[in-house]
């Protein structure tokens, strides 16, 4: 009898510890989507209505255009997207054994077009990336978000969750501090999300356009006045896959819409 | 759909605003002025000059300057969208002397070494500053003491009680 309320109380001091990354009970994990109004969410639910539609319309017609010197288009190599393409977004970031280094899915694109298409990487944030990058995303679209448990990629995912814990800028500020400790309330106008990456590349109101995960990432550094990382840093990845393993499983939602 | 914003006019308003408070910019960019911690307050001005409650106000209220609103709800009924990241503001001027407010706006790790309330006063322990806020503190001395001032006078009681965070139930 004793010893199992010492057992149960045992129980309970190790579920008080934070077993979860961040200290989000799988319960409480919800995607920024959750946070919006009814309106909102149903113009990011119609692709009719959904701008950022056009922009995974123009990725499409990216992946079945050959480049110009003879090499073949994504398609030609990967055939339908929507078969091949089918849960890639939901694994990345991934390991890229080829560079011994962890890669987000804008990565992966460029990678392939310098290998196997021999054209010049896209810039970052020109719409040819967001779009190429919106329409393998999609393809994922309501699949559970599945970090792979390659091991190569567990120290980049620990820096990851130290910087997102870090303290920087003028103002000291954490990731963690809003998106870990005060998500649901309110910084001025704005309703603070868990920060969960489950629709990038996505529409933003406030930007009239289109964005990746990395210019979200800025926006929230250069609200603490801390100096963003340059687009492509090995920071932002270690980000997006600590960020990754925090929100699995909630779906990819890829385009999402947000204010 | 692609409207994307004129980023000359954006420029451009921002250039204005850097002219208007040229002032202020050359008066935030010198070091630093010494500060003496008695116990939990700052009794000492950190200026010469007394602070002004009608500009401490406006510094308070402005969203990108003092940045107080964007955490704290506070008795300005005609502001919209007050954040709840920390205490009510009302009736601050009667809970703590200026002393303490002081402090609590210089450094407020001085008390609360976990505290997410800026250090407006302090380049102490500061990582990945943008350039251009880099060496600088959040608000100049005149500033601090202008907002002290205007908190001082924050003395009447809330309706009901507002002082305490509405709190999220532990996870
Ligand atoms: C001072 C509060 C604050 C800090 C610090 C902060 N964020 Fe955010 N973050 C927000 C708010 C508020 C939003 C919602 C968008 C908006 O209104 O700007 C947001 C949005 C996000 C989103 C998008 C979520 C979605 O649904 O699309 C991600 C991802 C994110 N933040 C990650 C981070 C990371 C990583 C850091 C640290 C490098 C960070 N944030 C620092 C307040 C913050
Ligand atoms: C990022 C959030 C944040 C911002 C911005 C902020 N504060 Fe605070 N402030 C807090 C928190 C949280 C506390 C509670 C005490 C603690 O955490 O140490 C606090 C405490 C205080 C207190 C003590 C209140 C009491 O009842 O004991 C005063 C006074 C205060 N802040 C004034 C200000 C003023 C004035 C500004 C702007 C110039 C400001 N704060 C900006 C978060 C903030």
């Amino acid at each position: 009898m004793i010893r199992s309320a010492v057992l149960v109380l045992a129980g309970l001091i190790l579920a008080a510890e934070p077993a979860f990354p961040g200290g989000i009970a799988p319960s409480d994990k919800r995607s920024g989507l959750a946070e919006m109004g009814p309106e909102l969410q149903a113009m990011q639910r119609d692709d009719t209505a959904h701008p950022g539609m056009l922009w995974v319309q123009d990725g499409a017609d990216l992946w079945a255009r050959a480049p110009t010197g003879g090499a073949p288009a994504c398609s030609g190599c990967h055939g339908e997207a929507r078969a091949s393409m089918r849960g890639v977004a939901a694994r990345y970031p991934a390991w890229d054994a080829r560079n011994g280094r962890p890669i987000d899915l804008q990565d992966r694109i460029n990678l392939c077009r310098r290998t196997h298409q021999h054209v010049e990487p896209l810039a970052y944030e020109s719409a040819d990336l967001l779009g190429l990058t919106a329409f393998v995303a999609t393809q994922s679209r309501g699949m559970p978000i599945a970090p792979p448990e390659d091991p190569r990629l567990a120290p980049a995912r620990r820096e990851g969750r130290a910087l997102f814990e870090a303290r920087m800028g003028q103002l000291g500020l954490s990731c963690a501090i809003c998106h870990d400790d005060h998500w649901g309330r309110h910084l001025g106008a704005a309703a603070i999300p868990q920060g969960h990456p489950t629709g990038y590349p996505l529409y933003r109101l406030e930007w009239q356009g289109m964005g990746s995960l990395q210019r979200r990432l800025r926006n929230c550094m250069s609200g603490m006045r801390a100096e963003p990382y340059p687009f492509g840093a090995p920071d932002y990845i270690a980000l997006e896959l600590y960020l990754a393993e925090r929100a699995a499983p909630l779906p990819v939602e890829t385009p999402a819409l947000r204010p | 759909m692609r409207v994307r914003r004129p980023a000359a006019l954006r420029l451009l308003a921002l250039a204005s605003a850097a002219a208007a408070s040229a002032t202020r910019a050359e008066e935030i960019a010198l070091p630093l002025r010494p500060v003496a911690v008695v116990g939990d307050a700052i009794p000492a001005s950190l200026t010469e000059e007394a602070g002004d409650p009608a500009r401490g106000r406006a510094i308070v209220l402005d969203r990108t300057r003092g940045l107080c609103l964007l955490c704290h709800p506070g008795p300005f009924p005609e502001e919209r969208f007050q954040g709840n990241l920390a205490p009510d503001l009302t009736g601050v001027g009667a809970r703590l002397s200026e002393g303490q407010l002081r402090l609590r706006i210089v450094d407020g790790r001085l008390l609360n070494p976990q505290t997410i309330m800026p250090s407006y006063y302090s380049l102490a322990g500061r990582l990945r500053v943008a350039a251009a806020w880099q060496g600088r503190p959040i608000l100049a001395a005149r500033e601090i003491e202008d907002v002290v001032t205007f908190l001082t006078g924050l003395r009447d009681p809330a309706p009901g009680d507002r002082t305490a965070p509405v709190m999220r139930p532990a996870p």
